[in-house]
C-alpha cells in the first residue's frame, strides 16, 4: 500500500516536471506576441495586437513568409510528382536491379545530410547560378528528400491491390488513364502524407536556405527570423515575438489537421 | 508485388523512374562524391586558389587531424550525441512513454501535445525561445531560479545545447517507444506485477526483450541525427571561444564562413564516413526485421 502510494506520486511529481520542462521555454512565444511590454522575461501581458503591426513595417518580415511558401510549396509539387511515379513503377514493375537501387537510395539518403554535403551543395549552386533562386532551394532539398518520399510512396502503392488496375485495363482503360483514375485516387493519403511532410521539411528548414540565399528579399522566414535576432544589437522583440508566432502557425495547424482527419502520426514512416 | 497490373510496361517504367532518379543524382549523390573530390584540394572561397585549386592530397586530412581545433570539435559532438541523444532523449522519451501508459486522458494528452510541439516549431523559433529563457539579464530561467546575472548560453555552452537538444528531440523516441510498448501484451505485465515484481524487474524482464529491436533503432537513428544537427548553431554559433563547436558548425565555420573549401569538404567526407558507418547497422536492422523505413522528422532532422 505505501509502495503504491509512494509510486504515485513518483508519477505525479515526474509528469509535473515534464510539463514545466517542456512547456517552459514555450510560455514566452504565447505571452510575448500580445504583450505591449513585450520584454525577453515571460509575464502575464497588457493584452495588444499593436505587435503584429511591426511586420508589415519591417521590409522583409511577410514577404519572407511568401518565400517560404513559395519554397515550400515548389518543393511538395517537385517530390509528390516525381516520387509518385517512380514509387509506382518501381512497385508494379520489375525493373532490373530494383532492391539493389532502393537499397542505395535509401543509404545515400542517410548519410548524405545537409551538413555533410553543405560545401558541395553551395559550390555546385554557384556553377548552376542557382544561389539566391527559389528554385535552387526547391531542387536541393527535393533531391533530398525524394528518396524517403518514394519509400513510403511505395509503402502505400504495394499495399494497395492491383485488381481495381486490371479491371480498368480489362474494360479497354490506357496505363495513362488506370494512374490517373485508379491508382492516384487510392495512394491519395500516401500523396497527401508527402506533400504535408515535404511541407514540414521545408518550411522549417534553416540550413540549406541559410547557405543558397543571401538575397534578403528572397530568404524563406526561418533565416529572416536568425537575422532578426542575430543582426544589429538588441532584438526588436515586439517584431521578432509577432513574427515567430505568425511563422509558426502553419506547421501547428498543417499538424493538428493531419493528425485530426488521418489519425496518423507526424512521425517519419507514419505507418508501423 | 512486381504484377503490372496497369500494362506500363519495362520502357515507360524507366521514365517514370527517371526524372527522380536524376534529381536524386545532381543533388544528392553527386555532392557526395565531389566532397572527397574537393577534400583533396586547397580550393578556397576567393583569392588564387578559388580560380586555379591545386591537388594536395591527403594534407587536409593531415592539417585537420593535428588541429587542435578539430580534436577540441570531434570531442564536443561526440558529448553532444551521447548526451543529448543517447542519455537525453532516448532515456526521457522511454520514460514519458512508459509513464504516459498509465495516464488519464487529457494528461497524457497534454504531456504528449508538448512534447511533440517543441518538435514541431520550426528551428529558428524553438532556438530564439531558449535563448530567451537563458538570457542573462531578463531570461525566465534566472527569474526563477532566483540566479540573477547567470549567463547560461556563455558559462555553460554545452550544457545548453544539450538540455536544448533534449528539448527539441525528445519526441520521436517518445513516439517510437510509445509504438514498441504496444507490442508488449499487458497480461504479461500484469503477471508479473502480480508475482511481486518491481517496476525495475518488469522492464528488464517483460518489457526490454520485446522492445530491443527498437531500441537499436532509435538509438542508431537519433544518433545519427543528432550528429548532423545545425540547430546549435542557431543558439550559440560554436562559441564562446569554440566551447560549443560541434562538427556541423566547424564545417560551416571554417568553409563557409572562412572560405577553406577544400578544408572543409575534408571533414565533410569524414563525416560522411561516420553517418555511413551509422546508416549501414541501421539498414541491416531493417532488413533483419523487414520493416519499413522511419523517415525524416519535421523541423530540419533527417534528410535535409
Amino acid at each position: 500500500m505505501v509502495r503504491h502510494v509512494l509510486a504515485r506520486l513518483g508519477v505525479t511529481a515526474f509528469v509535473a516536471v515534464l510539463l514545466g520542462f517542456f512547456a517552459l521555454p514555450m510560455l514566452w512565444l504565447a505571452t510575448a506576441p500580445f504583450d505591449a511590454g513585450a520584454s525577453i522575461r515571460v509575464s502575464v501581458p497588457e493584452f495588444t495586437l499593436a505587435n503584429f503591426r511591426a511586420l508589415l513595417v519591417n521590409p522583409f518580415a511577410v514577404g519572407s513568409l511568401v518565400n517560404s511558401a513559395v519554397q515550400a510549396g515548389g518543393a511538395a509539387a517537385l517530390v509528390v510528382v516525381l516520387a509518385a511515379l517512380a514509387a509506382y513503377a518501381l512497385s508494379r514493375v520489375q525493373v532490373p536491379g530494383r532492391d539493389l537501387l532502393l537499397y542505395l537510395l535509401l543509404l545515400m539518403s542517410s548519410i548524405v545530410t545537409g551538413t555533410a554535403a553543405m560545401v558541395p551543395i553551395f559550390e555546385l549552386a554557384t556553377r548552376l547560378n542557382l544561389i539566391d533562386t527559389h528554385l535552387g532551394v526547391i531542387l536541393v532539398v527535393s533531391g533530398g528528400l525524394l528518396p524517403a518520399a518514394i519509400f513510403i510512396l511505395k509503402d502505400f502503392t504495394d499495399a494497395t491491390p492491383a485488381s481495381y488496375e486490371e479491371s480498368a485495363r480489362v474494360f479497354g482503360a490506357s496505363p495513362l488513364q488506370i494512374l490517373r483514375h485508379v491508382v492516384v485516387p487510392l495512394i491519395r493519403p500516401g500523396l497527401a502524407t508527402i506533400a504535408v511532410w515535404t511541407v514540414a521539411n521545408v518550411w522549417g528548414g534553416f540550413l540549406l536556405q541559410f547557405i543558397l540565399i543571401r538575397d534578403p528579399g528572397l530568404a524563406p522566414g526561418s533565416v529572416i527570423l536568425y537575422t532578426l535576432y542575430t543582426e544589429g544589437g538588441q532584438p526588436d522583440l515586439p517584431l521578432v515575438s509577432a513574427f515567430s508566432l505568425v511563422y509558426s502557425l502553419p506547421v501547428v495547424l498543417m499538424y493538428v489537421f493531419v493528425s485530426g482527419r488521418y489519425g496518423f502520426r507526424f512521425h517519419g514512416g507514419i505507418k508501423r | 508485388m512486381g504484377t503490372d497490373a496497369a500494362g506500363l510496361g519495362r520502357g515507360r517504367a524507366m521514365a517514370f523512374i527517371l526524372p527522380a532518379l536524376v534529381l536524386i543524382g545532381v543533388f544528392l549523390v553527386f555532392p557526395a562524391l565531389w566532397t572527397v573530390y574537393l577534400g583533396l584540394t586547397d580550393y578556397r572561397l576567393t583569392g588564387l586558389a578559388a580560380a586555379e585549386p591545386r591537388f594536395v592530397g591527403l594534407d587536409n586530412y593531415a592539417a585537420a587531424l593535428t588541429d587542435a581545433r578539430f580534436g577540441s570539435s570531434l570531442w564536443l559532438t561526440v558529448q553532444f550525441v551521447l548526451g543529448s541523444a543517447v542519455a537525453g532523449q532516448a532515456v526521457l522519451g522511454f520514460a514519458v512513454a512508459w509513464v504516459a501508459r498509465g495516464l488519464r486522458t487529457p494528461v497524457r494528452r497534454a504531456v504528449e501535445g508538448l512534447v511533440l510541439l517543441s518538435w514541431i516549431l520550426p528551428g529558428s523559433v524553438v532556438a530564439f525561445l531558449w535563448i530567451a529563457l537563458l538570457d542573462r539579464d531578463g531570461g525566465t530561467l534566472n527569474a526563477l531560479l532566483n540566479t540573477p546575472g547567470t549567463a547560461w548560453l556563455l558559462d555553460h555552452p554545452m550544457l545548453s545545447i544539450i538540455v536544448f537538444n533534449i528539448w527539441r528531440g525528445t519526441a520521436f523516441s517518445m513516439m517510437l517507444y510509445s509504438a514498441a510498448l504496444e507490442n508488449v501484451p499487458p497480461s504479461h505485465l500484469e503477471t508479473a506485477r502480480l508475482a511481486g515484481a518491481s517496476t525495475a524487474c518488469q522492464l528488464g524482464d517483460v518489457v526490454l526483450p520485446r522492445i530491443k529491436g527498437h531500441v537499436l533503432t532509435n538509438l542508431l537513428l537519433i544518433s545519427l541525427w543528432t550528429f548532423n544537427d545545425f540547430t546549435p548553431f542557431l543558439l550559440t554559433a560554436g562559441g564562446p571561444e569554440g566551447r560549443s563547436e560541434i562538427l556541423p558548425v566547424y564545417v560551416y565555420a571554417i568553409a563557409l564562413n572562412g572560405g577553406r573549401l577544400g578544408a572543409g569538404a575534408a571533414v565533410s567526407f569524414l563525416i560522411l564516413l561516420i553517418n555511413l558507418v551509422f546508416a549501414l547497422i541501421y539498414l541491416r536492422l531493417l532488413r533483419a526485421r523487414n520493416a519499413p523505413p522511419t523517415a525524416a522528422a519535421p523541423g530540419g532532422r533527417g534528410p535535409v
